[in-house]
């Protein structure tokens, strides 16, 4: 028997309690044992029914689960009481930086505030109760919804029909490929045209995604002004390009002000343009991509639309395509079979349901040239009736102003911050801004990253580092529409104080940070022996006493 | 109504901050030619408002009073304190781990969910997560084309059809051929892959045979031996399992599965019309470099003390970009955290009283509806806790019962055009004996009235 004292670990840097866990012969020094660690024969939590005795007659007389297939040793899953378990997981928790804990300019990824209201609704039993597979008389709740959404997100992003089917960010774009490929095989030039060109400012998901769907990737460069150099594009497009994906406002923040221009090269070419609509926050009401001429883009319904992130997930990655994408979309869709779309949609922003209106998803095959299923079921339900709420809340005139106080946010800081840090392109931003810590590095040899650090320990998550690629020792800020004046305020102060600290202390900053939960980690060793699971020790068989101590702190 | 802090004097400093009149003067860079022409939403809503039309479109769901439907999505007990845990602000509102020093806390429940589903696979390595079961054995079968440098995938018909149309819309993008297995869905059939079909069609040039276990009808396959008809053939064995059923079934690592993926909803997540779901992969340490997916490692901290991070991340799109194993970034965190809780919260005698009162259920529902005369099983292969029956007229009765709010599983012709009067019945540890009566007594009824 194994067993955690509950003594507080000796901690240099102050940052409180810990425990100590024999752990292989060696005692480590943890902040929160594992589950396994936690773990006491013979504990438990939930228990269920057993079956009655009349079911145990009737299931007697049945053929049994034969012996063969049956599993040789029991899972050494963890055994604890109602209360170990919640104490853990609240142990974990506390841990985390998180929206609701504290700002997040994290560049990229729009981290607003997630309004409860939401997650109410998500909890309704009509909702999170209902089967994918219902049949359509019991689910036309959940239909309408998505038909809603659907309709919603065309008209944001000016697109002709909308999939809600991708999971997320990513997985939208994978849609927006396939989509592409199967437009081009329908002219006959599937096989010609191979080439999808990125910027060099792009997330890495799109080149990624392109090799997914088959496709080689071409960098086309920026320009000076952090646009993209036309003439670099007019030179790469040709007979094999499939398309070209664009994130607009690039993830420099800058808005493509050439855009007319590109898209008509891009046209002419005969290629698609694909829209990366990661920073769609910065342009709703303002620019349509759909109306301007972009045959397809995807929504992060995780960033645009408020639905929270979880740790990395669940999102949801919604595609809106022009007319002659919209018979490629994946099936199925949401349909309205029966009644008038334009009442079905005045009386459903009224609060009403339309008499006669019925909804039905798209029978199997009913629409050949759909690139086929990219999910199970309807995609991400939970994540879309979140943005539903969201948008109905904000309404129009709300999304306007999201967008209009998102970038002034950032413009804001972009005035603020410009003698602390170097801004590589100083020009008007729109979501976001890039700031580098060049001169840092240069003068101090402080980087990016211990800036990034530094700032932890002032209770504020960091902006995204080292990306864009383009940009050396990348700061990449956004702020969003959420946060008040004074939080912008207080983090403009902590930038230039480490600014300051960076002329001052170097050392100081290269050793950040100092109160958070932990110091920093070693990666390197993590990446050169991998230790990605738990490993139960001989003694741990099935049978044996994984015990430990409830500690108290 | 909007969630922004901003009074319109606050706005009014920062636009002098800035040196601007108007915020209209921030979007002068987009060119008249492209810019909005309209924008057509409803008007806001304040709360009570949203709320009343949640309430709206959730009333026009009905939930059944008795549901036997299963068929990849389950009813299952989601314990109070799983939704407490996956509630708390401090993993709803947190980004992806990427910096690991305020994010221990994901990392962490990231790292015990890997052990898991390594633990109850008999697996070396579990990804953070995937998209769904489907999408997960779709990137399964992309993996095993790089391991083996083979460019076709084989899929038995008894795998859920949703997961084969996801997996051959993945395939389809880099031209990997898929192809079919066929069941043994004959009259006297066993409901089962068919072992000359995978002898026949699994060969040199395929890379991983695909099977469910339990398969689509919620037969059992003899695993054992299709890993070895698969790995004979030089090909590697991937399987799509249900979690729950490994309390019970021998764990897919003990009988040659190489890669091992499973749909994660019946692990705590609510059915929500079909997601968000939580993909589960798992493989052999030694194709690691090939998994899709987000890994969280330990390490220690610069003061020696355990942590964790995210590593292996040449894998990935934002290193690799298009070298990466797979596109994959947002993927369903907070989902495997509700299944971390779950197994936790279950632990191991919890999920096997699960499993075995499901197994349990699904005999007695038989029995029931064999001594009233309703149905018998479709199949002669032994199942698990979900049953393909013959019931005459049972698409017609399927669609009868719904009036009376009863949902009785699912009706097999429709994807199985050879399964007419079948339906594909669902068991769970919340089927109760009062709803298999009212099943049986249900259908009698519309036998009398038929």
């Amino acid at each position: 028997m194994t067993t955690l004292t509950d003594r507080p670990a000796p901690d240099a840097s102050g940052r409180g309690a810990a425990f100590q866990s024999p752990r292989g012969g060696e005692t480590d020094t943890v902040l929160e044992p594992t589950l396994f660690e936690r773990s006491h024969s013979g504990r438990r939590a939930v228990r269920f029914p057993p079956l009655s005795p009349a079911a145990e007659a009737a299931a007697a007389t049945q053929p049994p689960i034969p012996a063969a297939a049956r599993r040789s040793a029991p899972p050494r899953l963890p055994e604890m009481s109602e209360l170990d378990l919640v104490r853990h997981f609240n142990r974990l928790a506390r841990l985390n930086h998180a929206i609701d804990i504290g700002f997040y300019p994290l560049g990229s990824c729009t981290m607003k505030y997630n309004p409860k209201v939401n997650e109410w609704a998500a909890r309704l039993p009509g909702l999170a109760g209902s089967h994918p597979l219902d049949p359509g008389a019991m689910s036309q709740g959940s239909l309408e919804l998505q038909w809603l959404l659907s309709a919603l997100l065309a008209e944001i992003g000016g697109f002709a029909a909308v999939s809600l089917q991708p999971a997320a960010g990513a997985h939208g774009e994978l849609t927006g490929m396939l989509m592409t490929r199967a437009y081009h095989r329908s002219r006959g030039e599937g096989e010609q045209r191979r080439v999808v060109l990125v910027p060099d400012s792009a997330h890495g998901t799109n080149p990624a995604t392109a090799s997914m769907v088959g496709f080689a990737t071409r960098t086309v460069l920026s320009n000076a002004r952090g646009g993209i150099d036309l003439d670099a594009l007019r030179e790469a497009l040709g007979p094999d390009t499939a398309a070209l994906m664009i994130t607009n406002p690039s993830t420099l923040g800058i808005f493509e002000d050439q855009i007319d221009e590109v898209l008509e090269a891009v046209h002419a070419a005969g290629a698609i343009a694909y829209m990366d609509g990661a920073n769609l926050n910065a342009i709703m009401g303002r620019f349509r991509a759909g109306e301007a001429g972009f045959d397809v883009m995807h929504f992060n319904l995780h960033k645009t639309f408020s639905t929270p992130h979880g740790g990395g997930g669940p999102g949801a990655g919604p595609v809106g395509v022009s007319e002659r994408l919209a018979p490629f979309l994946p099936a199925p869709l949401p349909r309205l079979v029966a009644g008038d779309p334009a009442t079905v949609l005045a009386n459903a922003w009224s609060g009403r349901s339309t008499p006669g209106a019925r909804f039905a998803l798209e029978e199997p095959g009913s629409r050949p040239s759909a690139i086929g299923q990219v999910r199970t079921f309807g995609g991400n339900f939970g994540m879309h009736l979140r943005a539903y709420a969201y948008i109905r809340a904000n309404g129009g005139a709300g999304l306007r102003e999201v967008t209009d106080d998102a970038v002034l946010a950032a413009n804001y800081l972009r005035v603020r911050l410009q003698d602390a840090y170097e801004l590589p392109f100083d020009r008007v931003c729109k979501h976001e801004v890039v700031f580098s810590a060049r001169r840092q590095k240069r003068d101090y040899g402080v980087s990016a990253l211990d800036v990034a650090k530094a700032i932890l320990d002032e209770g504020i998550h960091p902006p995204t580092i080292y990306f864009p690629l383009i940009v050396e020792e990348a700061l990449m800020i956004e702020p969003t529409e959420t946060e008040s004046r004074e939080t912008l305020d207080h983090f403009v102060d902590v930038m230039e104080a480490i600014a300051a600290r960076a002329q001052e202390d170097p050392q100081a900053l290269r050793q950040a940070p100092r109160t958070t939960p932990v110091g920093r980690l070693d990666e390197a060793t993590a990446a050169r022996q991998p230790d990605l699971a738990w490993a139960f020790s001989s003694a741990d068989g099935p049978d044996a006493d994984r015990t430990t101590g409830e500690a108290s702190r | 109504m909007t969630y922004s802090p901003h009074t319109d004097a606050d706005r009014a400093a920062m636009l002098a901050v800035i040196g601007v009149d108007s915020v209209d003067d921030l979007f002068a860079d987009i060119p008249p030619s492209v810019r909005a022409s309209r924008f057509d939403l409803p008007p806001p809503l304040t709360e009570q408002e949203v709320r009343a039309e949640m309430m709206r479109l959730a009333g026009r769901n009905r939930i059944p009073e008795v549901s036997f439907l299963g068929a990849g999505a389950y009813r299952r007990l989601i314990p109070a304190v799983v939704d407490e845990v996956v509630a708390r602000a401090e993993f709803a509102t947190a980004y992806t781990p990427y910096q690991p020093e305020v994010s221990q806390g994901t990392l962490q429940s990231i790292y015990e969910f890997q052990s898991l589903i390594c633990e109850l696979t008999a697996m070396e390595v579990a990804s953070a997560s995937h998209y769904d079961g489907a999408t997960a054995t779709a990137e399964g079968a992309l993996m095993a084309c790089r391991l083996t440098g083979r460019d076709r995938v084989a899929v038995s018909r008894a795998v859920h059809p949703q997961v084969r149309r996801v997996l051959a819309t993945y395939c389809s993008g880099p031209g990997i051929q898929v192809v079919e297995v066929d069941a043994d869905l004959g009259e006297d059939g066993t409901g089962l892959t068919d072992a000359d079909a995978v002898s026949r069609l699994v060969d040199d040039s395929v890379a991983c045979l695909i099977v469910q276990q339990p398969n689509m009808f919620g037969n059992l396959e003899p695993v054992a031996d299709l890993a070895d008809a698969t790995h004979a053939a030089g090909a590697l064995f991937v399987t799509l399992v249900d979690p729950v059923s490994l309390a019970v079934l021998e764990a897919p690592g003990r009988y040659g599965s190489d890669i091992v993926t499973a749909e994660g909803q019946p692990l705590g997540i609510p059915l929500a019309f079909g997601g968000p779901y939580l993909g589960i992969m798992a493989a052999r340490m030694d194709a690691v470099r090939q998994l899709p997916g987000r890994l969280v490692g330990a390490t220690r901290d610069s003061a020696g003390r355990r942590g964790y991070v995210l590593t292996l991340q040449a894998r990935e799109q934002h290193i690799r970009r298009e070298k990466a194993a797979s596109n994959i970034c947002t993927n369903q965190a907070l989902c495997a955290l509700a299944a971390t809780a779950y197994l936790a919260a279950l632990g191991p005698e919890g999920l096997r009283e699960a499993a075995e009162r499901s197994v349990g259920q699904a005999r007695h529902l038989v029995a029931a509806l064999g001594r009233a005369g309703m149905a018998t099983p479709r199949f002669s292969a032994p199942y698990f806790s979900e049953v393909a029956v013959r019931v005459p007229d049972g698409a017609r009765r399927h669609a009868a019962l719904v009036q009376e709010g009863i949902v009785a599983g699912l009706v097999l012709e429709t994807e199985y055009p050879e399964l007419a009067d079948t339906l594909l019945l669902s068991a769970t540890e919340l089927t109760t004996d009062v709803e298999i009566e009212r099943l049986v007594h249900a259908l009698a009824g519309e036998a009398s009235a038929g």
